[in-house]
């Protein structure tokens, strides 16, 4: 009995590696991967702060899966898009779990790629020879803006009605073509049905797009150059005789299960949210938005959702419109030059200075102070504070240059430490 | 003989071929980048509308819409009408030159009947609707508030004119759109004797 079993299994692991050698011929299986898992080496010292991009890898494919699954019951119409959502969270069958996890996804991406860019100011993961990742990097983060802020219109709730025309408006800031420009991204003289439906296309289907194209990029560029670690040491400059990196080990198995425990302590508190708090107490689901959208009514206190609101802040910092356009669009354009502002040699927080350490610590604080003043009404004493941390937000890279050049670092080891 | 360049036949064929290409791309971008402006039908839904004004009373705000934009009615009491000649000095604007109105609201109330001032709830910033905050000087708009127009948004302030006030972010007065009165009690938004 127990050989004719042994012999059955045989025969199917033969089939099946020469149904393996037929796709090798006619695909590169193998090769891809071996190139991207099995024998792509990641250093040994990673810690938390390198789950954060596969948790993103995560978040993505979920916002994917569960958008495709509303879009089979939402009306992307001014008369219908409202009612229909509310369709999906009483009617349909699981809706509301589809929408949720959709909903608190989209923030839940903010935060873990918030953290993913943090782990690259700690460790130096945008210097070279990683520039073009980082800079990839930002152009998916600009896509998820984008992609933030048209779904956060299709519900066509009273937030999500102003939230589009303040946005929509920021271009008729801009001198001479301003007007036109506004009026051609809504395709009518206000937000409108016309502005609804052109959203939704964008929102399921163009950003969508890149953002994925973008990502596999990131991960090729990354795959080409190596990953960084917390020692910001590079590993390919110690090979084994075997010529492999004698600090890294191979992605899969290694870093995949314990990616896998990563993963699952993030499902855990994703499903915490979803479960238990998914408006988080109107920050992730605004209550302006339980609503329909009105165009007679500004809401008494209109904010964007909180992964906009540093940006927001400083837009309202600044006491002229074209200037505070200006402002808040620095300040998201300012990360892609990272790479060459700092001119510091050390890549991670370890081994380099002070200088360093408080300015990006004092960095990190004003992000979060400025996405708190965001959320907060326009009196004037938020409104002074908006301009403080707006100056230390500008400082921080402004005058990187200066200090990283400056600074006094510590010798760096030759290999990564525990 | 100079010494040759090493430009071919072949390479002029071959940018002339790309540029060739490369303008037939962006010929057909065109239509694409066209389908985005305002149809046929968004624009035919501009029509005027007509408003009873007669039953709005003293102070009060009436809203109405038109082309998609917030229109505000605003019925100004005698008070309100002299609490204007005194905010000149909080003003960025006040004798509304950088600011869009027909020129028979280009005057100091910026209406053609001083009672009646009709304007856009549009504000000039952001797009938000400034709210009416019609009382003198409450806590959070401070001593100095006369009455007028406060956007949630941003901050910014407008008095009982739509005018502008310094030091906030929107940048020009609130847009007066073309109207007229059809008859004692009756307004019409949307056309003028000027343009119509």
């Amino acid at each position: 009995m127990a050989s004719t079993e042994a012999d059955v299994f045989d025969r199917l692991g033969r089939g099946l590696r020469s149904l393996g050698a037929w796709i090798d011929d006619r695909f590169p299986m193998t090769k891809l991967i071996k190139e991207h898992a099995t024998e792509y080496y990641a250093s040994k010292n990673f810690n938390f702060w390198y789950g954060f991009g596969v948790i993103a890898t995560v978040v993505l494919v979920m916002q994917l899966v569960t958008g495709i699954f509303l879009t089979m019951n939402y009306k992307p119409s001014s008369d219908d898009a409202f009612a229909s959502v509310e369709y999906i969270m009483r009617d349909v069958e699981w809706g509301w779990l589809i929408r949720y996890l959709h909903s608190t996804g989209a923030s839940a991406f903010f935060i873990v790629v918030y953290l993913h860019m943090f782990r690259g100011l700690l460790y130096g993961s945008y210097k070279k020879p990683r520039e073009l990742v980082w800079i990839i990097g930002m152009f998916i983060y600009l896509c998820l803006m984008a992609e933030a802020f048209f779904g956060y219109l299709l519900p066509w709730g009273n937030m999500s009605y102003w939230g589009a025309q303040v946005i929509v408006s920021l271009f008729g800031a801009i001198p001479v073509i301003g007007n036109g420009l506004s009026e051609w991204i809504r395709g009518d003289f206000y937000i409108s049905d016309i502005t609804l439906n052109r959203f939704f296309a964008f929102h399921v289907i163009a950003v969508p797009l890149a953002l994925i194209g973008l990502v596999v990029v990131h991960i090729m560029a990354l795959h080409e150059v190596g990953s960084n670690n917390p020692d910001g040491i590079e590993i390919k400059e110690h090979k084994g005789k075997d010529g492999k990196p004698i600090d890294g080990v191979a992605f899969h198995p290694y870093h995949t299960s314990k990616d896998l425990v990563i993963v699952i302590v993030f499902l855990i508190l994703f499903s915490a949210v979803v479960f238990f708090a998914p408006d988080m107490g109107g920050y992730f689901l605004e209550h302006a938005n339980f609503e329909p959208a009105n165009p007679l009514q500004t809401p008494p206190h209109i904010a964007p959702v909180w992964y906009f609101t540093p940006f927001y802040a400083m837009l309202r910092a600044v006491p002229d419109k074209l200037l505070g356009v200006v402002f808040m669009g620095s300040a998201v354009l300012l990360p892609f030059f990272l790479p060459w502002l700092d001119r510091c040699r050390v890549k991670s927080i370890r081994y380099r200075g002070w200088m360093y350490k408080v300015s990006l610590m004092v960095f990190a604080v004003t992000f979060l102070t400025l996405g708190y003043l965001g959320l907060q009404q326009p009196t004037p004493p938020v409104v002074v504070l908006c301009r403080i941390f707006t100056i230390l937000y500008f400082a921080f890279f402004f005058l990187m240059p200066f200090y990283s050049r400056a600074e006094k670092t510590k010798p760096v080891p030759a290999r990564v430490t525990p | 003989m100079a010494e040759s360049t090493g430009f071919t036949r072949r390479h002029f064929l071959t940018v002339a071929t790309a540029v060739t290409g490369g303008v037939g791309a962006i010929a057909t971008a065109v239509p694409f980048a066209l389908s985005f402006k305002p149809s046929a039908r968004a624009q035919a839904l501009g029509a005027p509308v007509e408003v009873d004004v007669s039953k709005i009373e003293l102070g009060a705000l009436l809203k109405v819409e038109w082309r998609g934009r917030l229109i505000y009615i605003l019925r100004r009491s005698p008070d309100m009408l002299a609490e204007l000649k005194k905010d000149a000095d909080l003003l960025r604007d006040p004798t509304s030159q950088d600011s869009t109105q027909p020129s028979y609201a280009q005057n100091e109330y910026r209406s053609i009947r001083p009672e009646f001032l009709v304007m856009e709830g549009v504000c000039t910033h952001l797009g938000c609707a400034p709210a009416p905050r019609f009382e003198v000087a409450p806590v959070d708009l401070g001593p100095t508030w006369p009455g007028g127009f406060y956007c949630p948004c941003h901050g910014s302030k407008f008095d009982l004119a739509g005018r502008v006030f310094t030091g906030v972010p929107a940048p020009t007065n609130l847009t007066v759109p073309p109207y007229r009165f059809v008859n004692d009690s009756t307004i019409q938004i949307g056309s003028d004797t000027e343009n119509s």
